[in-house]
């Protein structure tokens, strides 16, 4: 089915795959329905009662923990006649009641109250077949909510795999304590006129798109002042793309050679300087040769995109259609960090990502158009490039006799590959032709 | 000789003052002329913007994004805020180059509190509603609609903007970036 329209051996991607409304409804299916998706963070229903409305793929969920303490993720939808059982994005209840005929539901989901049920319905209405529709299965890890409506999907963690390593570059405290990290209050959200393919790959490891941030780097906006990032930390480290092409997952990482001194950052603010510069220490301390791996960007397929250090963030490209991807963007911290710590973080964060952000609205900018441009008759055609850095990548990467899990290519010389995004589409192909999860397990 | 001036002219004629200051303002923005839009700024300014979330009629203190505390859509000093001019001078800002179309509309405006009483204050609250409409490239095209509350500081005899919330009337925001300003 696909054949012609991804070849990651060759290095090409047709477009369709980013405007066919076809394509589109396959992946709703064969992708969306499947696979494992962010949801949330803990610390956004801390309390029995407390909710948070979020989204899978184009369907709207509650994401809420029950009288007994235990989060569920259930379809926002009335299993009567399908309106929205909450409409509110946040906060605190004992029950979800539908406003067109009343039909009401307790946090763990279940029937509690049909208006005039006994002589409506007689005996007939089983309650207990009636309860909200709940996803197949749901998981907590180290605060980030994970969920997937396929109960044949792989645990969370076997789908994670490998990538544990780097997704815990962003949930683990500064200091290399496990966990520990809580969401700032308030989600952005927003519209991009385009297919949620693009801010996916993007992110997966798309280090050539820096000189569309041009502009950024001129004024400045990084913590120590001047640049948009800590550039001593980089130029000092080996640039590294990790991919596993088997699971679909990717992250730019640095890796600072074993002897590097601690490079000051945040040098705006000594306060925050200083908290940073003892985090490191004891963070060298704790976790040793690994201390010696620092996060970028990166993907978790299919739509969930940790940016590990500098901001600290998560996205989620929720799909709407062929043509537009509605953004969700959490941002994290410590959450025992000190206020001023938090404060100075929060403001250099919004300042950076998000669609006010200095560095995020110029990519914007480029799906939209890029996107636009690739809906014609014509242009449609003509399949992207992404030979870049074809067969430079090894599965068996050691730098001073630390491994690191992940088909990896070094890229400190070349500046850029599309190894991740391959790696990407790769995955994407093998959801789209597998009817199902035992036959993308099959060897 | 003046002749005094009543309690109501001195109002009427205040409110003339900051209309015309905000529609200066406005037109500033329009043209492009953000460094000097910048200096109407005090260097103490406080320049932000709030999300906003639904929630039920009866919770509406939870309805914004709190100050200092939350992720809102702008929160900005005067140092920051001439970083985003410098980044629309650069000619390499891809999300303003070509530059959008952008006009204010300003109405509304109504003056909530003023200091010291008497004919001649030098801070105003100051509320006002907008109407933004951006045209980029060809057919792209954002109205974007809400209040703004103001502070206003007499500086040397002109006024300057000490503080301004912006909040706008939506909760997923309808337009992919905010290169423009408020």
């Amino acid at each position: 089915m696909l054949d012609g329209l991804v070849d990651v051996e060759r290095g090409i991607v047709s477009r369709e795959i980013f405007v066919s409304e076809e394509l589109y409804r396959q992946e709703l299916e064969r992708v969306f329905a499947r696979a494992w998706l962010f949801v949330g963070h803990e610390s956004q229903v801390r309390q029995p009662g407390d909710f948070f409305v979020s989204s899978m793929g184009e369907e709207s969920v509650i994401v809420c923990r029950d009288g007994a303490g235990r989060v569920r993720v259930f379809l926002n939808s009335c299993r009567h006649r399908g309106m929205k059982v909450c409409r509110y994005d946040e906060g605190h209840t004992v029950e979800f009641t539908c406003p067109y005929h009343g039909w009401s539901y307790g946090t763990d989901g279940a029937l509690v109250g049909v208006p005039f049920a006994k002589d409506a319905y007689g005996p007939r209405l089983d309650r207990t077949r009636w309860g909200l529709v709940e996803v197949a299965q749901m998981t907590n890890y180290k605060g980030a909510l994970w969920a997937t409506w396929d109960p044949e999907a792989p645990a969370f963690l076997d789908y994670l795999g490998g990538y544990k390593l780097y997704l815990d570059l962003l949930l683990d405290a500064w200091d290399g304590r496990e966990g520990g990290t809580e969401v700032i209050g308030g989600v952005h959200k927003w519209l991009i006129p385009c297919n949620w393919k693009f801010p996916a790959e993007n992110f997966s490891g798309d280090r050539y798109h820096n000189v569309s941030h041009r502009s950024v780097d001129l004024v400045g906006i990084g913590p120590s002042g001047k640049g948009r990032r800590d550039m001593q930390e980089r130029n000092q480290a080996r640039w590294l793309d990790v991919s596993f092409p088997d699971l679909g997952h990717s992250m730019i990482v640095f890796l600072r050679p074993p002897d590097a001194p601690i490079a000051p950052a945040y040098q705006d603010a000594p306060d925050v300087a200083e908290y940073f510069r003892r985090c490191e220490e004891e963070r060298q301390r704790r976790r040793g040769a690994q201390a010696r791996l620092f996060g970028g960007p990166g993907t978790i397929f299919p739509n969930t995109s940790p940016l590990a250090r500098q901001p600290r963030t998560l996205a989620v490209w929720h799909p709407r259609g062929p043509h537009q991807t509605e953004v969700w963007r959490w941002y994290l911290v410590d959450a025992d960090a000190p206020a001023e710590v938090k404060d100075f973080l929060r403001q250099y964060y919004i300042r950076y990502s998000g669609p006010a952000g200095l560095t995020e609205q110029d990519d914007m900018e480029n799906w939209n158009y890029a996107h636009g441009a690739s809906r014609g008759t014509i242009a449609r055609r003509y399949a992207y490039n992404y030979e870049m850095g074809l067969g430079r990548a090894t599965a068996r990467f050691e730098d001073h006799g630390l491994a690191l899990p992940g088909v990896i290519a070094d890229v400190t010389e070349a500046n850029a590959s599309e190894h991740n995004q391959r790696g990407f589409y790769g995955r994407w192909r093998q959801l789209m032709e597998a009817a199902s999860w035992k036959e993308l397990a099959a060897p | 000789m003046n002749a005094p001036v009543s309690p109501e002219l001195a109002r009427f004629l205040l409110k003339q003052e900051v209309e015309e200051f905000l529609y200066r303002e406005a037109e500033l923005l329009d043209e492009r002329r953000y460094e000097e839009w910048l200096a109407l700024f005090t260097e103490d300014a406080r320049y932000w913007m709030p999300m906003r979330r639904n929630v039920p009629a009866g919770e509406g203190g939870r309805e914004f994004t709190r100050e200092g505390t939350d992720v809102n859509w702008f929160d900005e000093g005067k140092a920051t805020l001439g970083r985003r001019v410098g980044q629309l001078r650069t000619g390499v800002h891809w999300a303003e180059e070509p530059p959008s179309r952008i006009c204010h509309m300003i109405a509304n405006v109504q003056i909530l509190s003023a200091q010291p009483a008497g004919p001649s204050p030098t801070e105003v609250g100051v509320k006002s509603r907008f109407l933004i409409y951006r045209n980029r490239v060809e057919t792209e095209t954002d109205v974007l609609v809400g209040k703004r509350e103001d502070l206003l500081r007499r500086v040397d005899g002109r006024w300057q903007i000490a503080r301004r919330k912006i909040i706008l009337d939506q909760s997923v925001l309808l337009t992919k970036n905010l290169t423009f300003f408020f």
